[in-house]
């Protein structure tokens, strides 16, 4: 039976087997690429969405567990934190490969949504499971620092 | 990776019309020409009639900034912002793009992008320049040298026209034969650090397109189960439990015996059919060895008589050392690594009118063109390749056996080579499909006279040799000596006295790769480790003790000390310390580049250790981009700490024990605190950035541990006694 999936404000009907990750949902029923494959166990972070403005790991969400909710992907996120989110990341030049960067993202706006202050520690926590293997940590850091200012001045 | 320049690259004159663009590059002859002659040109340079600018990148992008850089060139001739040149990937094409660095082979790697491209692009941004203006001045009939060209604008008195008004009439002169190139006190875009690189933009609304995300109409996706242990090869399998997966295809023996493939109409439909089926494997072959059992076999070889000499004699450093007043004597341990690039590897092939188009995160072009060819059974010029970013590197993007791109080819094959058909790794396959950093084991022996002085250095490695054999074999190996095992070592700038370098190879099945910073990746941890020792065994300062090393006053060492000088300054080296924290120094040159990092920790190794602050300094030559400069050393710097701290591939009973991220944990964001990065001034030719700061970092780590704690010489860290917060 197709699953109703509501995702960046559209509703899509998708006829896939119960216990399909969302992320191949995303990735391959919708060609929404976005969001990235990384290691498929919830290890990297990679696979970042938004459930209801909450960041999970898409690769360990099952697409009947979403049906009702709001999805939203890097390609839909739009707010003024995701607006001071990018301007800090392109101001720093933080990307490198990029691959990991629309997790690391979708991460930075759940911290800053819900806390629009971090402390560097707090930043290390929260950012802890997104992983980089070009280890832009430095400045992911630094980035979620000028977002912050950027949203508070 | 050693590199001889096979090709000059000077200037001769040729131009032609485009289309309605001029376009300037190189002909057959390395000489600098238009694009009449089309079949033996390469276009570096594009600019069409609404003055666009668009520069022609002939290397693959992974992170390390090559699009912008290769772009920086062609703005600062063109006294463009660097905002308005646009980057365009180049096509496959050796004959056109190939790196003169690598013998004329299309590729990227060993850091070669900047090195190799900074005087081609700077030509033809500047032979472009000086045909608009020519154009201008001829035009309005004033001398060209009162023309001006900035910002997309020529001027010249009252006369004021836009680039792209002159693109016409520039495209039918000449080209200069010898276009004058900036002096670099005229550079703005070149050194500029506020640079923004170009693809920030798409790397951050997920627009950018990765090989992994290409979905081509009528194509499948392909996944293979490979065997558990290297050398094995499958008797048979078994897919009648795929069968009831909701979107399998088929199952297929691979011809190489290497695996079966799995056919899916989609990724998850593969992946889910891969896990149910069942393979036999006949293991006869294979390396059936254990983690304890390698380490053992390559401890014992490294300690008995080299097979091959890469410097020096072991007789004659032998009687040195009976002479020393001390020896000090370590082995070494460095196990597999996996290179772990964020986006696994993945590839697309599908068929085109005349063969195929290769959708890939190319690293090397005509490696893969050459594979296809082989595999497809089709002529090479008819393989095409659109190269698409790539989720990272760090060398795995490019193998000599061209390992995914064949595998990708015999899965287009197999499946009658009408359809699409997209390769797809997962992250197991990954960590344990092999492709590996070799483990490596040195021994080495340091005598020192009764002052403390260098007397002899008997040094010895281990490892798989990873060109031997291969397509570069007669450029790297010589008188049976790998130098990718031992560079770093035999080449070393410091002034050692009675070197003695012997290699061993090891012969497993397992398969090997070059891996950010190759050989570098474990000998600079030797070198600087045992410099370390040898530093307090004459109850020296390390900083000091190098510098007497380098002062033999040639152009390396030279450079080597003022990287070693300015990281010592900026991380207050001679300053107070707070109670619980140490330093440690490495300094070694790879790739033409020089690099000095300080490590500052704090805790102890028992107690938990963290890494406060890494100062980097580097001298690279001209720096094109300063931020990418940094961007780079912050990266490398974080690619060696993480492995040094805690990776390792192990193996039981010949299978990889590891298989994902939880196993080989990546570094985290918590994991180094702060890097800050300085860079060399210098007029020198800019070199490689991608890989030379990873080197020095294993070993300032170690030696910032072994101030008030254990010296570590078998990796990983974690695995052998230092515990991390």
């Amino acid at each position: 039976m197709p699953t109703s999936l509501n995702i960046n404000g559209q509703t899509h009907m998708v006829d896939v087997p119960d216990g399909t990750p969302l992320l191949w949902v995303i990735r391959d029923e919708l060609e929404l690429t976005g969001t990235k494959f990384g290691c498929g166990v919830s290890a990297c972070g990679a696979c970042t969405v938004h459930v209801d403005g909450e960041p999970v790991r898409s690769c360990q969400t099952y697409v009947e567990d979403v049906e009702g909710t709001e999805i939203t992907t890097i390609e839909g996120v739009a707010s003024e934190v995701a607006s001071a989110v990018k301007q800090a990341w392109n101001e720093l030049n933080v990307v490198q490969c990029g691959y990991c960067q629309s997790g690391q993202i979708m991460s930075a706006i759940g911290l800053l949504s819900e806390n629009r202050t971090p402390t560097f520690d707090e930043i290390e926590n929260y950012m802890w499971g997104n992983a980089c293997r070009c280890a832009t940590y430095q400045r992911i850091r630094a980035a979620v620092q000028r977002a912050s200012e950027i949203l508070e001045a | 990776m050693t590199t001889q320049i096979t090709r000059r690259s000077f200037l001769k004159s040729v131009s032609a019309l485009s289309g309605a663009a001029l376009v300037v590059g190189f002909d057959a002859g390395n000489a600098l020409a238009g694009a009449g002659n089309a079949s033996e040109f390469t276009p570096f340079v594009r600019i069409s009639a609404d003055g666009k600018v668009t520069a022609l990148i002939k290397h693959f992008e992974c992170g390390q900034g090559t699009a912008t850089g290769l772009a920086t060139l062609i703005a600062e001739e063109l006294n463009l912002p660097l905002e308005q040149v646009e980057a365009e990937f180049a096509p496959a094409d050796a004959a056109k793009y190939g790196n003169i660095l690598f013998g004329g082979i299309q590729g990227t790697g060993g850091s070669t992008a900047m090195a190799n491209s900074y005087m081609q692009y700077r030509q033809a941004g500047a032979a472009a320049r000086e045909m608009l203006v020519a154009a201008a001045a001829e035009a309005w009939g004033v001398p060209a040298d009162s023309v001006a060209l900035a910002d997309g604008q020529l001027t010249a008195g009252g006369n004021a026209a836009p680039i792209g008004d002159f693109v016409a009439s520039a495209s039918a002169r000449d080209v200069p034969a010898t276009p004058r190139l900036k002096d670099p006190s005229e550079f703005s875009v070149i050194g500029n650090p506020d640079t923004r690189r170009r693809d920030n933009g798409p790397k951050t609304d997920g627009s950018a397109v990765y090989a992994m995300d290409l979905h081509l109409e009528n194509q499948i996706v392909a996944v293979i189960l490979r065997s558990p242990r290297f050398g094995g090869t499958l008797t048979s399998f078994d897919d009648s439990a795929a069968v009831d997966v909701p979107g399998f295809i088929r199952a297929v023996a691979l011809p190489t015996g290497a695996g079966a493939l799995v056919y899916g109409v989609n990724t998850w439909a593969a992946l889910q059919a891969r896990d149910a089926t069942v393979a036999e494997w006949d293991y006869s072959q294979a390396d059936n060895r254990g983690s304890d059992q390698i380490k053992a076999d390559l401890l014992a070889a490294v300690n008995a008589d080299a097979e091959f000499d890469a410097k020096g004699s072991a007789a004659e450093t032998a009687e040195l050392l009976d002479g020393a007043a001390q020896v000090i004597e370590r082995d070494f341990f460095f196990p597999y690594l996996a290179h772990a690039t964020m986006e696994p590897l993945t590839c697309t092939i599908a068929p085109t009118e005349t063969g195929v188009m290769l959708y890939d995160g190319c690293q090397m072009p005509t490696g893969a063109q050459m594979a296809l060819a082989a595999v497809l059974q089709i002529p090479q010029e008819n393989v095409e390749v659109t190269t698409l970013y790539a989720g990272g590197t760090f060398g795995r993007r490019s193998t000599q056996t061209a390992d995914y791109h064949v595998e990708a080819a015999l899965a287009f094959a197999l499946n009658g080579g009408q359809q699409p058909v997209k390769l797809v790794w997962s992250r197991e396959d990954d960590i344990r499909g092999g492709y590996y950093r070799p483990a490596v084991a040195h021994k080495v022996r340091v005598g020192l006279d009764e002052g403390g002085r260098i007397v002899g250095w008997d040094h010895r490695v281990t490892g798989k040799p990873i060109f031997k054999g291969g397509p570069w074999d007669a450029f790297i190996v010589q008188n049976g000596v790998d130098s990718s095992s031992v560079e770093g070592v035999h080449d070393t700038p410091y002034d050692i006295p009675g070197q003695h370098v012997g290699l061993t190879d090891d012969r497993s099945p397992i398969t090997v790769n070059w891996w950010r910073s190759v050989g570098h990746s474990h000998t600079a941890y030797v070198m600087e480790t045992m410099m370390d020792m040898a530093a307090a065994a004459a109850g020296r300062d390390p900083v000091e003790y190098r510098m007497e090393y380098l002062n033999g006053g040639t152009a390396d060492q030279v450079r080597m000390a003022g990287v070693l000088r300015l990281v010592a300054e900026r991380s207050g080296w001679n300053g107070p310390l707070a109670e619980d924290r140490s330093r440690g120094v490495a300094v070694h040159k790879s790739f033409g580049t020089f690099v000095a990092e300080v490590v500052e920790i704090s805790g102890d190794a028992e107690d938990g250790i963290v890494i406060e602050k890494v100062t980097c300094a580097v001298d690279c030559g001209v720096a094109v981009n300063p931020d990418v400069i940094m961007a780079q050393m912050e990266s490398g710097i974080g690619y060696g700490i993480g492995h040094v701290m805690r990776n390792e591939i192990t193996f039981t009973d010949g299978e990889v024990d590891q298989f994902n991220f939880p196993d080989y944990e990546p570094l985290r964001i918590s994991d180094i605190r702060a890097i800050e990065t300085h860079i060399v001034n210098s007029t020198e030719p800019p070199t490689g950035v991608g890989e030379p700061s990873t080197p020095p970092s294993g070993p300032a780590l170690a030696n910032a541990i072994a101030v008030a704690g254990p010296r570590v010489t078998h990796l990983p860290m974690a695995a052998n006694g230092v515990r991390f917060f």
